[in-house]
């Protein structure tokens, strides 16, 4: 027989005419609009618009020649050279060089010239450049995939040139949107503001009296805002744990019969935008709620804006976060083994004991887990405080406060977003060593044929007793968010009218056909757009890098899947200030534009597509791939043909989950939205500062109707499927368990 | 088919500091059933799979058919492999699992489904094409698995532990029917498996790991009686291990002292003075009469239907006997003499 060898020259031609058609064809520089749009076509010697061997020719921009001959040497590896290890280590060799002296000259040289003053003060004047754009990021991926295939050559990754690429890829990509802007806001911190290096500032302002100041203790000034935010996160986590626990214990451990209505508040936090609760509190409990009014026209009783402040934002973060603490806690406590409850019972113990010596033991790292997760979810959240905060601020909403206010301040934005870093860090490390730690639950998912212990009668009142009015409470909650929208204005005049609604997303016929006349529409579509382009490119990088960590080994793993579940540990305050930061000159020049709004999108939300893709691969079976590789199936051959399809129900779980994510988001967004892209939520918080709650409240009730109606029409398309004994569907109702929230 | 020969030539595998493999040689002639015996954690499965290529050596040759191998990515190899689990892809219907390695070696879908319905009629599985795998019993599933790995018409064909996932019944018929395929084909087949008995049903040779290394290679009938040393005497089959005095020896054969008794034994080699010794519990004849040399008494007895099963004391050590004497059995406590048959009783060399 006569082994079948592809030869990578067909990759590396594919390759190299990208790189080619990126230098010879296709504009270097990014454009103002749309490459894609083809404008540029007649403009196409212009030096905005030339392709990088114009602009060597044409406008001075010698330094991009070497970027072609780097290219044009690549083709002797790939089509002459024949001894394979050789080979291998040229392309290695050129696709490093290449790649690595595109990103030197993009970071060394900006509009003015030259970035550096020393660099400047020696070297001839240059006529400067602007943000890279297509044609660079063609070449860029030539250089990666020729590195990539030459790692394969050399014998990394199994030999497997598509390993090899998508790691490199994922690398790349990861770096460059994640790890780049938070090492930009680190080195913003270091500076002064006016841009030089100073050791003294940091200090001086992590430091700072506003940030750490006790004055609140003594009741004379406000406390600090990093004490406000750890007071916050502390309570916050305590409550969401406590109150996470009772649901799940009555979920699992009583003969509780609405389990069905306890499923339904574990998605509500994915498809509600974050300030919805706050925005029902002041609804029933601010200066013109419900509550208040009723209070004042019975005893008379002025109560004013008492909502606002800590007392505030803590219940609408304990009422937003429970449900994440929930869906943490209904895992831990199904997974205490049965069998381990029923001896103890056969050892005497009463149900009291066993509850408290066998059942709650064994729960503790999943409490501590559900701790660690709502107080990350608090200190990274930013709706509700700005909501309800009043004079209270936290981390979060005073960056934003210095990058948008009248401070303006980036520096003091950045050093507040590393000391919010910091913190979240802390929390993230935390949570990561208790759950690396002794794992008391059966995670083998094999059926434990004992019966859950019933709960003991004083525990099972205690959790009726408190998650109850609890449920009540967010019931009614979502109930006034969705009324507020149908009346004239809320406290004065509860006339009904679809005011709000026509104002919004009215529609008019004219004799030009359709005009979309309502003033959330332009924010509606493109954050309905974005999201759904995000969307894919989630799921997409998700599902690869899941395969990538599931089912290979190579050097640099654990650190490769770090990087890759880093972003999911920072907050989106500071991913919104480091986005800015980095992003506003070139090389990467992208502020403003739709591009950063999907960019931070997808690689915010790509550690869930992660955590969903590993959980769906590591049910099945390893000897599945085996079994493909040994029938002839290379590695991109078995994940199309045997994983993908397996899969399945796992990626249309993570496109749900990331397009709902990416449209309830508000914290990043809120920074890098333009006039030209507004958000839908970010939309909304603008009406609620303006005190149009009308607009904003039936805003918010179609954008939950909406993701309501997308999770339900995905969930009846695909529909759970299971494949014999192997049960590989993750169903799309389950997307809840993917966790996390829209903060 | 073309069965190739194999040949392992130092072979290690380490993990990090675990020694997965040490340094195991072996060649396996063409056309032959040899099978890979040892306890779980002996090396043996990793054996296989560096012959399908599913893990690199960390050294040492590997060469099938006469070619170098050893570093070849498993996509390239000509050796098909059916697993434990069968590893059936669970959303492709039997015909879809089977013509799966044609089409991605790029044969076209008609040729493909034709080979594969042929390789179906051959496991006895005609008709069955448009069922997914999830529909059929667990001997249907082994038999796809097996029809899955022979479509590619391999030089060698693999088989790890095919028959631990059936039941005892199902599993004597699917080995005498992989068997039966193996010599009517003329394939070269490696096979894996912990159980004794299944090895020395179906093999033309076994290899007994120990421990990351060979413990003992040979036909069956060789293994059984003719152990190495006392891990091969316990692993094939029961065996009673006791100490004798090696007295005088010739070439071949040996005068061991067993307490009262003397036996001439082809002692392997062994060195003069104390020895090991494996007896057989089949070899182990019951006197009610007084006659036998060995004095016994019955510590446990228990009745297995076709057979007893007793527990000695005597003055050798402790001795576990077969009985076929089902009608008249022993009690506890019940005196016994003890004599031993000619077959059955060997003088292990090796030692551990």
């Amino acid at each position: 027989m006569t082994y079948r060898r592809e030869a990578p020259s067909a990759a590396c031609l594919v390759w190299l005419a990208a790189g080619a058609i990126g230098f010879l064809f296709v504009p270097w520089y990014s454009l103002h609009d749309s490459v894609f749009a083809l404008a540029w076509v007649p403009r196409f010697t212009t030096k905005e618009a030339a392709p990088a061997l114009w602009q060597t020719l044409l406008h001075g921009r010698s330094w991009l020649l070497p970027i072609g001959l780097v290219l044009a040497a690549g083709v002797w590896p790939a089509f002459v050279m024949k001894e394979r290890r050789a080979r291998a280590k040229a392309l290695t060799a050129i696709g490093a060089t290449g790649f690595v002296y595109c990103l030197l000259q993009g970071f060394a040289i900006g509009p003015p010239g030259w970035y550096f003053e020393s660099l400047a003060a020696n070297l001839p004047a240059l006529p400067g450049q602007f943000g890279l754009g297509l044609g660079a990021v063609l070449v860029l991926t030539c250089f990666a995939m020729l590195f990539s295939i030459g790692l394969a050559g050399l014998g990394y990754f199994k030999g497997d040139p598509f390993v090899a690429a998508s790691v490199v890829a994922v690398t790349t990509l990861v770096g460059v949107f994640t790890f780049f802007p938070v090492v930009r806001i680190l080195i913003s911190a270091l500076q002064d503001a006016g841009g030089a290096f100073s050791l003294t500032a940091i200090p001086e302002r992590l430091f700072a009296e506003k940030i750490w100041g006790l004055g609140c203790i003594a009741g004379s000034t406000r406390c600090g805002v990093a004490w406000n935010t750890l007071v916050l996160a502390f309570l916050c986590a305590a409550g969401c744990t406590g109150l996470g626990l009772a649901f799940a214990l009555i979920a699992t451990r009583t003969g509780f019969r609405y389990k069905g209505a306890l499923r339904v508040l574990t998605i509500l936090p994915i498809i509600t935008p974050p300030f919805v609760i706050g925005l029902g509190l002041i609804l029933i409990f601010g200066r013109s709620g419900l509550v208040n009014q009723m209070l004042e026209a019975v005893f008379g009783w002025q109560l004013g804006r008492w909502i606002y402040g800590l007392q505030g934002v803590l219940v609408a973060q304990v009422f937003a976060f429970t449900p994440i603490a929930f869906l943490v806690l209904i895992g831990v406590v199904e997974g205490v083994s049965p069998s381990m409850e029923e001896a103890a019972q056969t050892l005497r113990a009463d149900k009291w004991r066993v509850f408290a010596d066998i059942s709650l033991p064994l729960m503790r790292p999943g409490l501590a887990n559900a701790f660690l997760i709502s107080f990350i979810e608090s200190i990274a959240d930013f709706g509700n405080p700005i909501l309800l905060g009043g004079n209270f601020g936290v981390l979060s909403t005073e960056i934003f406060f210095s990058v948008v206010g009248a401070q303006l301040d980036q520096g003091r934005a950045a050093t507040l977003g590393v000391l919010l870093l910091a913190i979240a860090f802390g929390a993230f490390f935390l949570q990561r060593a208790v759950l690396g730690r002794k794992v008391y639950t059966s995670l083998a998912g094999k059926g434990d044929s004992g019966l859950p212990t019933p709960l003991p009668d004083g525990v099972r009142r205690l959790c009726y007793g408190i998650a109850a009015p609890w449920a009540l409470l967010t019931f009614v909650i979502y109930v006034m968010a969705l009324a507020g929208g149908f009346v004239e204005t809320w406290g004065r005049d509860y006339t009904p009218t679809l005011r709000h609604y026509v104002k919004a997303f009215g529609v008019e016929w004219s004799n030009h056909g359709l005009l979309w006349t309502g003033a959330a529409w332009s924010s509606f579509w493109t954050t309905v757009k974005l999201s759904a382009i995000a969307a894919p490119a989630t799921a997409a990088l998700g599902i690869l890098t899941a395969y990538l960590l599931t089912r290979h080994r190579f050097a640099g793993q654990q650190a490769f899947e770090f990087g890759t579940m880093l972003s999911f540990a920072i907050p989106g305050t500071v991913i919104g200030v480091a986005y800015i930061l980095a992003y506003n000159v070139p090389p990467i020049e992208i502020t403003g534009t739709a591009i950063i709004l999907i960019v931070c999108n997808v690689f915010r939300n790509m550690p869930v597509g992660v955590r969903a893709g590993i959980a769906a691969m590591s049910q099945i079976d390893r000897s599945l791939d085996e079994a493909a590789t040994v029938l002839r199936a290379r590695g991109f051959t078995t994940l199309r043909t045997v994983l993908l399809p397996l899969l399945k129900p796992a990626i249309v779980a993570a496109l749900v989950y990331s397009f709902v994510r990416a449209v309830t988001t508000l914290s990043a967004v809120i920074f890098l939205v333009s006039a030209e892209y507004e958000w839908a939520t970010t939309y909304i918080i603008n009406r609620v500062v303006n005190g149009d709650y009308g607009v904003a409240i039936a805003y918010s009730s179609v954008l939950i109707v909406l993701m309501l109606a997308v999770i339900w029409a995905i969930q009846r398309l695909v529909g759970t499927r299971r494949l014999g004994r192997r049960a590989v569907g993750v169903a799309p109702g389950s997307i809840g368990e993917l966790g996390g929230s829209a903060a | 088919m073309k069965a190739a020969t194999i040949e392992f030539r130092d072979v290690t595998k380490r993990y990090g500091d675990v020694v997965a493999v040490n340094s195991v040689s072996f060649d396996i002639g063409a056309g032959t059933l040899v099978t890979l015996l040892g306890p779980s954690g002996c090396g043996k499965t990793t054996i296989l799979r560096m012959l399908a290529g599913l893990e690199l050596p960390s050294s040492g040759t590997i060469r099938i058919g006469g070619e170098d191998v050893t570093t070849r990515p498993a996509a390239e190899r000509d050796v098909s492999m059916v697993f434990q689990s069968y590893a059936l892809f669970p959303h492709m219907s039997v015909l879809e699992n089977v013509r799966y390695g044609l089409v991605v070696s790029g044969k076209s879908k008609a040729a493909s489904d034709e080979q594969a319905r042929g390789a179906l009629t051959m496991v006895g599985l005609k008709g069955l094409d448009a069922r997914l795998p999830s529909e059929l019993s667990g001997g249907q599933q082994q038999r796809v698995a097996v029809a899955r790995a022979l479509v590619l018409e391999p030089s060698v064909l693999l088989f790890d532990e095919p028959l631990s996932n059936l039941d005892a019944r199902l599993r004597r018929q699917m080995r005498e029917e992989i068997r039966d395929l193996q010599q009517r084909l003329n394939l070269t087949v490696v096979y894996v498996t912990h159980d004794q008995a299944e090895a020395m049903a179906v093999s033309d040779r076994i290899i007994v790991m120990n421990k990351a290394v060979i413990a003992q290679e040979g036909a069956p009938r060789e293994l059984y009686e003719e152990p190495r040393n006392s891990f091969v005497a316990g692993f094939m089959g029961d065996a009673n291990r006791v100490r004798g005095i090696i007295t005088r020896r010739d070439a071949t054969l040996a005068e061991v002292q067993l307490g009262p008794i003397t036996l001439s034994l082809p002692h392997g080699g062994a060195a003069d003075g104390e020895c090991e010794v494996a007896i057989r519990p089949e070899a182990i004849e019951l006197r009610r009469d007084g006659s036998a040399p060995i004095t016994a008494t019955v510590r446990k007895a228990s009745y297995l239907g076709q057979l007893m099963e007793y527990t000695l004391d005597t003055s050798i050590g402790p001795l576990f006997v077969i009985s076929t004497a089902v009608d008249r059995p022993l009690a506890v406590g019940a005196a016994v003499g003890v004599a031993l048959a000619n077959h059955g009783v060997v003088v292990i060399p090796g030692g551990q």
